[in-house]
């Protein structure tokens, strides 16, 4: 059994320091990472292996400069970066934009609330934790859609995860970042 | 601003945060979370269900020069992609579908304007904009029909629908959304059968195919 995260993780600082200081060393430890990872969620979906290290730089690059857009008060690296790697997947496969929902406006440089920075982590730890204490069937089922291997029809038969915790922690940090962009017009 | 009552399924935004919504649900389902915040939290938590799952996928290393030609690249020049936002009543994903361009309304008769926003053999998606008091035309879908509201409202059998909220209808439901009185009731609607260009057909066969 994991414990709770008692502090910000390495990812989350690596990718502070790439947002806040364009620190090179960390992005190297981010590569380093999420590479062979985003190398082999991309080939599971039957990509082969010259074409999924081409999704995998152009998703790195756009980690590297729309580092200014991430908001860790929102969101983990790892949900960040699953979404910026399906997105371009989509756009390569079916060769047209994806249609995204409008930015809120960049997350102000200031220091992040902490305590929701931490909150959130130990959410996501919860979230991998349950989803490491399903059943085998029943994970295969999840890993498939959130890879994007199911379609909507089959994805509204299927039960998903237990994210209403996590989903009122990401609900905080966006009521928190609109009350912070009001503040700053 | 009223507030939206009419939100997007769950399972409806764990498709659109997987990728496997056709294009225009995907649209609709984009507007929407740009319209409402509960749905924009939602979707973020399916982008957390995501995260867990890239953090624990079987990885594959990545051949020796990439992480060199990434780094070659960090400073080199690049045209970001064009973002649109908000004009008017439009959020920017439609803004987007758009080109940044008004409406070009074209006449469906009694008043009621339409704008063909994409069509393909995955669906269509549109602009609507029906005058306060008249029925949204004759528009028998197939398959499920995803309707936003951008201004105005509209009401039917199922309840009453303001600005931001979206209505889900299967084939199953026989609805006459009707606008209410007020302005205009602009929408987005999509559905997953290409647009059927309803004047070819004889009127007489029109209920066969209803059914």
């Amino acid at each position: 059994m994991m414990h709770p995260p008692s502090q910000v993780s390495s990812q989350t600082l690596w990718m502070l320091a790439v947002r806040d200081r364009r620190d090179r060393a960390a992005f190297a430890a981010m590569f380093d990472h999420f590479a062979p990872r985003l190398k082999g969620f991309i080939m599971r979906s039957g990509t082969g292996s010259g074409q999924a290290e081409e999704i995998v730089q152009d998703v790195m690059l756009t980690v590297w400069r729309k580092a200014a857009q991430f908001d860790p008060a929102r969101a983990q690296v790892s949900a960040w970066i699953y979404q910026i790697a399906r997105n371009r997947q989509i756009d390569v496969i079916r060769k047209e934009n994806r249609p995204l929902p409008e930015e809120l406006g960049e997350a102000p440089e200031a220091e992040p609330d902490a305590s929701q920075v931490l909150a959130l982590e130990q959410e996501a730890a919860q979230l991998q934790q349950a989803l490491a204490r399903l059943k085998p069937d029943q994970r295969e089922i999840i890993e498939r859609a959130y890879l994007g291997e199911l379609t909507h029809q089959e994805i509204s038969t299927q039960t998903g995860l237990p994210l209403g915790t996590i989903k009122s922690r990401i609900r905080l940090g966006l009521e928190r970042l609109r009350h912070e962009l009001k503040e700053l017009r | 601003m009223t507030a939206i009552t009419h939100h997007t399924p769950d399972a409806l935004l764990a498709a659109y945060a997987t990728g496997s919504l056709p294009h225009a649900y995907a649209l609709v389902v984009a507007a929407h979370i740009s319209l409402c915040l509960e749905c924009r939290a939602a979707y973020e938590a399916h982008q957390a269900g995501g995260g867990a799952v890239l953090e624990v996928v079987e990885a594959e290393a990545v051949s020796g020069g990439l992480k060199s030609r990434v780094f070659d690249l960090l400073d080199a020049p690049y045209t970001p992609q064009p973002t649109f936002s908000r004009s008017g009543v439009y959020p920017g994903p439609i803004m987007e579908a758009l080109k940044g361009k008004p409406p070009s309304w074209k006449s469906l008769g009694l008043g009621v304007r339409q704008s063909i926003l994409s069509s393909g053999r995955e669906g269509s998606a549109r602009l609507l904009c029906i005058p306060p008091g008249q029925a949204v035309p004759d528009h028998s879908h197939n398959g499920l029909e995803l309707t936003l509201v951008l201004q105005g409202s509209f009401s039917d059998s199922t309840g009453h629908f303001g600005v931001g909220d979206l209505e889900i209808a299967d084939q199953d439901l026989v609805h006459t959304p009707t606008a209410d009185p007020g302005a205009p009731c602009i929408c987005l609607a999509a559905t997953d059968a290409p647009l059927r260009f309803r004047s070819l057909v004889p009127r007489i066969l029109q209920p066969l195919f209803r059914i």
